[in-house]
């Protein structure tokens, strides 16, 4: 929409800048490899930033909420006012501590499943869509993969509490695959209302579909896309192991569960991964149902009328409109992540922890049957229009009209585009 | 050539991952080095462009099975750390079985003529300037009835971009528009996957009623005067 979908992207831009400043053939392998490898490491290295830039604020911001909802201040020293570089001091005190291996841990596992649990959850950010077209994979079944990546980082916890070879570790790892494995059923189910709805597994397509006010947004298509949001908050909670379901450490029964031996630098990756997972969540629950990087004020159209078209052709395959426009939208999904990120804060400090058996209740239970009769009853809701008022939507323009009506200007912005290019 | 380097990466971990799979005896190690292969497995799949097919990797094997199997191990294990230990003549025939299937594998992929099938496979990698016109496909991507030559184009540029789930997900609701749009229907509507998805369906789901049953915990009938403490 913005432009940037059907400009160059980066490796392309690399290659022709670096051919037409030395003249070498713009189709040589080596400089084809340099630009794959630069444009690789430029978007690695901006993944990496938000990987581990983000849990730090989190982190920050979990000792603060904790502190207010606590009745104390929470730090307050650290960096001046607000203790902002808290989390840096934590992550320097933890550097420096040795690094244990237990004489009864199973020693490769034991070190490997850190790195299986961050890898795990770092792959999630490479088909997370930032803003419109800024993706660092643009998959076509991109909600499936995150899905399936987001699950694997269950392994590195469980390999982790069983390798540990420690009794509260091994609860705790055990707790959390039953956990995990029940959770991720009403998870799926939940997630593919929207996905349904919008009958894509893009996340471009997705967002784009939710574009204008926010009555587009996924969350208030039908009665039970607005159920199924909190159903997916709730079991996305889970699965990122937050309290109340944060039964795999659950501090005052199993020490820290799975995490009990672990110390310094492989401690404080697997809290990476956790803070990492919870933005993965939350951004994904902010892009199935309440419109990804849309404001839905009007305010991105306001932007893209004012910047469409300013510093077009500057420098090729770049225009600073769609970056200024695109820049508002990854600031919008970031904060409606964050949001939800404080939201699950607010939880963990408010509720009590769950019972094991209370937990694997409300999944069997509850939730899956809840998310079962929401994804049914979200597939009979445009039946039921259709047959009663013979149009498929309450009011405004059905979703498939709103996406080819949008499909249809794209293409013609990208062929006006490509035509001027040549 | 940035392929290559990574194939080689990957298969070399696949391969190296089964081979220590077989070769470790402790269990839960067994798991760790299934992971290691299955998942260079699935970014091979991505390597080939079949998108779908390394994400369902990912969620199936990786995220399900291992999963599955190192919870079980856990539930049943009595010792700390469960080993596996084989005897030398088990040892001998899982390898005679293992070389045999190796060279029925070697003499089948010996006896395809590769040069023609290479004809019908997408054209090769594509550089940046070959990404134009296929970047220009997919904005006429919604207009696919324009032509047949067009929509081969269309086709063979959203295969190699990996943007199959359509095609997937239409396949096996009995269309291949694949094969019909090519043909152009001259030899009839090839059949899709619609009879055997369903029975697929059906067979998981009575293997998922069945597990339940078995798993179902028994309860006595507990006489009127008796309280059970269950």
């Amino acid at each position: 929409m913005h432009g940037l979908f059907a400009a160059l992207t980066l490796e392309d831009f690399i290659a022709r800048t670096i051919s037409s400043l030395t003249k070498i053939p713009a189709d040589s392998d080596t400089l084809l490899l340099i630009a794959f490898l630069a444009a690789a490491f430029t978007h690695a290295g901006l993944l990496l930033g938000l990987f581990g830039g983000l849990p730090v604020f989190y982190i920050w911001l979990e000792r603060k909420v904790a502190g207010r909802i606590q009745d104390r201040l929470g730090p307050t020293r650290v960096g001046g006012s607000f203790g902002w570089l808290q989390t840096i001091a934590d992550g320097i005190k933890l550097i420096q501590k040795e690094d244990l291996v237990p004489k009864e841990a199973d020693a490769l596992v034991f070190r490997m499943a850190p790195y299986l649990a961050t890898i795990a959850s770092f792959a999630a950010f490479m088909v997370l869509p930032i803003s419109d077209g800024w993706i660092a994979v643009a998959a076509e079944c991109g909600a499936f993969l995150i899905l399936a990546l987001m699950s694997l980082e269950v392994l590195g916890i469980i390999l982790a509490g069983y390798s540990s070879g420690s009794k509260w570790a091994l609860f705790g790892a055990m707790r959390e695959a039953a956990q995990m494995v029940s959770y991720e059923i009403p998870m799926a189910i939940c997630a593919l209302i929207p996905l349904m709805i919008a009958g894509s597994l893009n996340f471009q397509v997705i967002g784009r579909m939710q574009s204008g006010g926010f009555w587009n947004w996924f969350i208030l298509h039908d009665p039970f896309t607005f159920l199924a949001f909190f159903c997916y908050f709730t079991t996305a909670t889970a699965s990122v192991k937050r309290a109340p379901f944060d039964l795999a450490e659950a501090e005052s029964e199993l020490v820290a569960g799975f995490h009990t031996e672990y110390s310094g630098f492989r401690w404080s990756i697997f809290f990476l991964a956790e803070y990492s997972s919870m933005f993965a969540v939350s951004a994904v629950a902010a892009i199935l149902f309440l419109g990804g990087w849309h404001d839905g004020l009007g305010i991105d159209s306001v932007i893209d009328s004012l910047f469409r078209g300013t510093g077009t052709g500057i420098i090729e395959g770049f225009s600073l409109g769609s970056y200024v426009a695109n820049l508002f939208g990854a600031v919008v999904l970031i904060t409606k992540a964050c949001l939800l990120v404080f939201v699950q804060i607010w939880v963990r400090w408010t509720l009590p922890r769950l019972r094991i058996d209370q937990v694997m209740t409300t999944c069997l239970k509850y939730l899956v049957p809840i998310s079962c009769f929401l994804f049914l009853a979200a597939v009979l809701w445009p039946l039921t229009l259709v047959t009663m008022f013979s149009r498929p939507v309450i009011a405004g323009p059905a979703l498939g009209e709103r996406a080819l009506s949008q499909q249809t200007t794209t293409s013609i912005d990208a062929s006006e585009r490509l035509g001027a290019a040549r | 050539m940035i392929e290559q380097l990574l194939f080689y990466t990957f298969a070399i971990l696949t391969c190296g991952g089964a081979v220590a799979v077989v070769a470790t005896q402790n269990v839960v190690r067994m798991a760790f080095w299934l992971v290691v292969s299955l998942g260079s497995v699935a970014a091979l799949f991505f390597l080939l462009h079949a998108d779908f097919l390394g994400a369902a990797q990912l969620l199936i094997y990786v995220g399900g099975t291992v999963v599955l199997l190192v919870f079980g191990v856990m539930l049943t294990a009595s010792g700390p750390y469960t080993t596996i230990k084989t005897a030398p003549a088990e040892g001998i025939i899982g390898a005679a079985v293992g070389l045999m299937l190796l060279m029925v594998l070697v003499s089948s992929i010996g006896s395809v003529d590769w040069g023609a099938i290479s004809g019908r496979l997408p054209s090769s990698p594509q550089s940046p300037f070959t990404a134009d016109s296929i970047r220009e496909a997919h904005a006429d991507e919604a207009i696919v009835n324009s032509g047949s030559t067009k929509v081969k184009t269309d086709l063979a540029a959203i295969q190699q971009q990996g943007r199959t789930v359509r095609q997937l997900g239409l396949s096996f609701l009995g269309l291949r528009p694949d094969r019909n749009l090519k043909e152009g229907g001259a030899n009839g509507l090839a059949p899709g996957y619609f009879l055997p998805f369903e029975i697929v369906s059906v067979h998981l789901l009575v293997v998922l009623i069945g597990a339940a049953y078995l798993a179902r915990a028994k309860r006595r009938a507990v006489s009127e005067d008796r309280v059970s403490l269950d």
